[in-house]
């Protein structure tokens, strides 16, 4: 019966060539923008890190001393809060951050030095974030304790420096002073930058950027203090005076962040205490002298908060799916057209013999073929509009793909849509009295 | 004109008419707020930054070496490029408009104030700044080379005289009395003095953050002891591509110690302004496409529907010729009849898109969408329901009163 059905919607769809090319493309183009924008909607939003999302969490205080109270805390801690922090070992793992822009010499001459983005950080940052390393390793406790000169760098870098070849032993000279590199890592892209987005939340939605590639040069933080203290960015100061730049160990600036990994609720519970125990104990020696004000929010909670997928894109999801909508209005009105104008055709059918049910069934099918073809097309126009996307100058265009699951979504969305959109045409189609079409001819 | 029969027509076809009205509802609701946000980008990008914005070439360079004092090396850049021929002037600055980076500071009218009166944002330039930027004084007078100071970026940054923009002094000095008034930048309550007041000239930053005061600049005159900083070079009329060919050449050969960022290290202000408006320019063009291309499906789903009524209705138009009716009136007929669908549509539609505006306020900040959109809006689907049903009224006009006789 559904073979006869299908036969049937595909002549009928040959007879009107022009209604079907209509509502063929209206259906495509739906589904080719709202498969577009929710491509680069799910890369944008998706789950950075699913396999330890849950499992980290980013504490935070209130480490000001100035005249204004605040409402929340900063994004980042001056150095001693952090560092007093991450000396505790309360979590399984923690890792402290601190971002600069460096100068990196090349050993070849005559190339020009250049800048890239520095990540000064400790020893755990690369099991917690399951940094992937292609040769060598990360640097050793111990030898980030006496600030060793050593580097890890990335798969970038290495290609610019040492054309892709296994640097580990060889040197690298950053902001003028000579360092080894331990370990190159791998083709690592997370999406987004998600262990530094601090201040996102105040670019007001021009965000793309933490999409882009992740920083080229890790250095130990005692050594990324030596050599680049004064280039780490971003910085909040409260003090009156002037800070100098070299002691921001010791300065009245937020410029370090700290990540913690923390297996289950009670360690977490644990960890709130002595956050809020350490902020307690510091008011009571008079370095903090603000009330307290603790927070610690897990990745994801961090990233929402920070409101990291670009407004734009969100706008322009909102706007394709309200397109699609509207496409599947048109869609109906032409459906509608169509199967009243048979009337004729289904009158005879129905005096043969046809009941309501098989009417009603006949015309799903075709709307259903409808659909199938026009998600087809729009397919076509979701691999054109990811292209689009790619050319833009966005800081993910080169992420943006067309993967499986949007390609059957895009199919099954469209077949969806147009039986849901078929449902009142066929209905009307098969009420209609066999009788009256007959009478006249 | 008959509006009743029509209505009554319409009665019995409600189905595709509440198609065709919430269609032109929501292609209204679409069609207005996406015009409106085309209008806030485009004025947003049509800002004037108040300087020169043609000839104008900027390089963004790092001073590398083992120095702590890069003011003598600056100077000496800034001499090699004053030499080039084809250049008129030029100075070193740690920001410019649409950079989209930089300092920006509170500034207050009484040493004891809490609050600061405005924010604005400092650009440290040195004499030749006015004129390589082509801003216009209209107070006052430039800096002279004694007022320029060698400033350490770390050390507290109120040098004793300021040239601010109009915007700023109005907002410090509503009363117009700003020339020779005493600003307060910094915590140490040292006094800057007004001496010269510049017609415009934008703050860095583009976005939203800035917005209530992207024309709030203060001038301070000091070369910036920093080994990062851009030289804004103001070439001679027509000479801005030779220029930007060459400046980077004179400069190396002046001292190669220096890192150029990988990409935009020497531009035009032609390419700032893009850079910095990219987002706006491509939000804009995607809107405009998705407007044409609503409009091209809501008015090709008119075409079709109507059409197809027209030839379920020949019987009935035959009978009406024969009893008398003209062309005209069958025409006329049809495009009443359109026009009450798409009036129903467009009321429902403005409903829709207000409530669609105050959505996007909520959760994307945007501005209130005026009334005049709505408006605009409606005669645009009006008008365009009219044009689509044209062709399909136009051909049950054509009807002959013959079909009358004819059995279906």
């Amino acid at each position: 019966m559904l073979g006869y059905y299908f036969f049937l919607a595909l002549r009928s769809l040959r007879r009107t060539r022009m209604l079907t090319a209509l509502m063929v493309l209206a259906i495509a183009v739906g589904i080719g923008a709202s498969m577009t924008t929710l491509s680069v909607m799910f890369l944008l939003s998706g789950d950075p890190l699913p396999a330890k999302s849950g499992k980290l969490f980013f504490p935070q205080l209130d480490p000001s001393t100035g005249a204004t109270l605040r409402h929340t805390p900063m994004d980042l801690l001056d150095y001693t809060s952090a560092h007093d922090l991450w000396q505790a070992h309360r979590a399984s793992r923690q890792a402290m951050l601190a971002n600069a822009a460096t100068r990196v010499q090349p050993t070849v001459s005559g190339q020009a030095p250049f800048i890239v983005q520095t990540l000064a950080t400790t020893s755990d940052f690369f099991p917690m974030f399951n940094v992937p390393f292609r040769y060598g390793g990360a640097w050793s406790a111990q030898d980030e304790q006496r600030a060793a000169r050593e580097v890890v760098i990335s798969s970038t870098l290495n290609q610019r420096l040492f054309g892709g070849a296994n640097s580990v032993g060889r040197d690298v000279v950053i902001n003028g002073a000579q360092l080894r590199v331990v370990g190159v890592l791998d083709d690592w892209r997370p999406r987004p930058r998600f262990y530094m987005v601090v201040g996102a939340r105040f670019s007001g939605g021009d965000t793309a950027d933490l999409y882009g590639p992740p920083h080229d040069v890790y250095l130990p933080m005692p050594t990324g203090i030596d050599i680049a203290q004064a280039d780490m960015q971003p910085f909040t100061c409260w003090s009156d005076g002037m800070v100098d730049p070299h002691h921001m160990t010791t300065a009245a600036c937020a410029w370090v962040g700290l990540w913690v990994e923390l297996p289950d609720v009670a360690a977490r519970d644990a960890y709130r205490r002595f956050l809020e125990d350490y902020d307690d104990q510091q008011r009571s020696i008079g370095r903090l002298t603000h009330p307290k004000l603790t927070r610690m929010m897990s990745l994801h909670e961090w990233l929402d908060f920070q409101q990291v997928v670009p407004a734009d894109v969100k706008l322009q999801t909102w706007l394709a799916f309200a397109f699609l909508l509207i496409c599947l209005f048109n869609t109906v009105g032409l459906l509608l057209a169509k199967f009243i104008g048979r009337s004729n055709e289904i009158g005879v059918r129905r005096a043969l013999g046809a009941s309501r049910k098989a009417i009603f069934g006949q015309c799903l099918v075709e709307a259903g073929l409808i659909g199938l073809i026009g998600g087809l097309f729009g397919l076509f126009m979701t691999v054109a509009g990811i292209y689009a996307i790619r050319q833009q100058p966005v800081a993910y265009a080169d992420l943006v793909a067309v993967d499986m699951p949007v390609f059957v979504l895009a199919l099954a969305l469209s077949l969806g849509a147009s039986l849901l959109a078929g449902v009142f045409p066929a209905f009307r189609a098969s009420r209609v009295a066999p009788a009256l079409q007959l009478k006249v001819q | 004109m008959m509006i009743k029969p029509i209505l009554s027509a319409l009665r019995r076809h409600k189905a595709g008419t509440i198609l065709i009205a919430l269609q032109i509802a929501l292609t209204l609701a679409i069609v207005c707020n996406a015009l409106f946000i085309i209008h806030q980008r485009v004025s947003h990008l049509s800002r004037g930054t108040g300087i020169d914005e043609s000839n104008l070439v900027i390089v963004t360079n790092r001073l590398v070496g083992n120095t702590e004092n890069f003011v003598p090396l600056i100077k000496s850049d800034l001499q090699a490029l004053r030499q080039m021929p084809d250049v008129e002037a030029v100075y070193a600055t740690n920001s410019y408009p649409l950079r989209n980076g930089g300092w920006s500071m509170g500034a207050r009218t009484n040493p004891d104030q809490k609050k600061s009166t405005g924010q604005t944002a400092i650009y440290f330039v040195d004499e030749h700044a006015l004129a390589t930027l082509g801003v216009r004084l209209v107070a006052g007078r430039n800096f002279n080379a004694g007022d320029v100071i060698d400033q350490d970026p770390k050390k507290s940054i109120a040098g004793p005289v300021t040239i601010v923009t109009k915007a700023l002094a109005d907002k410090l000095f509503p009363d117009g009395s700003a020339l020779g008034k005493n600003i307060y930048l910094t915590e140490e309550k040292k006094p800057s003095t007004i001496v010269g007041i510049v017609e415009k000239t934008q703050v860095p930053w583009v976005s939203s953050f800035a917005s209530t005061w992207d024309q709030y600049v203060t001038f301070l005159p000091a070369v910036l002891n920093t080994d990062y900083n851009a030289y804004l070079v103001r070439a001679k009329p027509g000479q801005e591509a030779a220029v930007r060919a060459h400046v980077l050449d004179v400069l190396v050969k002046n001292n190669r110690m220096r890192t150029l960022p990988d990409e935009n290290g020497v531009q035009t202000f032609a390419d700032v302004r893009s850079k910095a408006y990219e987002r706006d320019r491509g939000m804009a063009i995607m809107m405009g496409i998705v407007c044409a291309v609503l409009l091209a499906i809501t008015a090709a789903g008119i075409v079709g529907l109507t059409s197809f009524w027209v030839g379920q209705r020949r019987k009935q138009i035959g009978v009406r010729r024969a009893l008398g009716a003209t062309k005209r009136d069958i025409l006329t007929y049809f495009l009443t009849e359109n026009f009450l669908i798409g009036g129903a549509g467009v009321v429902v539609g403005s409903a829709m898109a207000i409530g669609m505006s105050m959505w996007l306020q909520q959760h994307f900040e945007t501005e209130r969408m005026s009334v005049v959109y709505v408006l605009v809006g409606m005669v645009l689907l009006l008008l365009l329901g009219q044009g689509a049903v044209l062709a399909p009224a136009m051909r049950a006009s054509k009807v002959s009163p013959v079909e009358a006789t004819r059995n279906a």
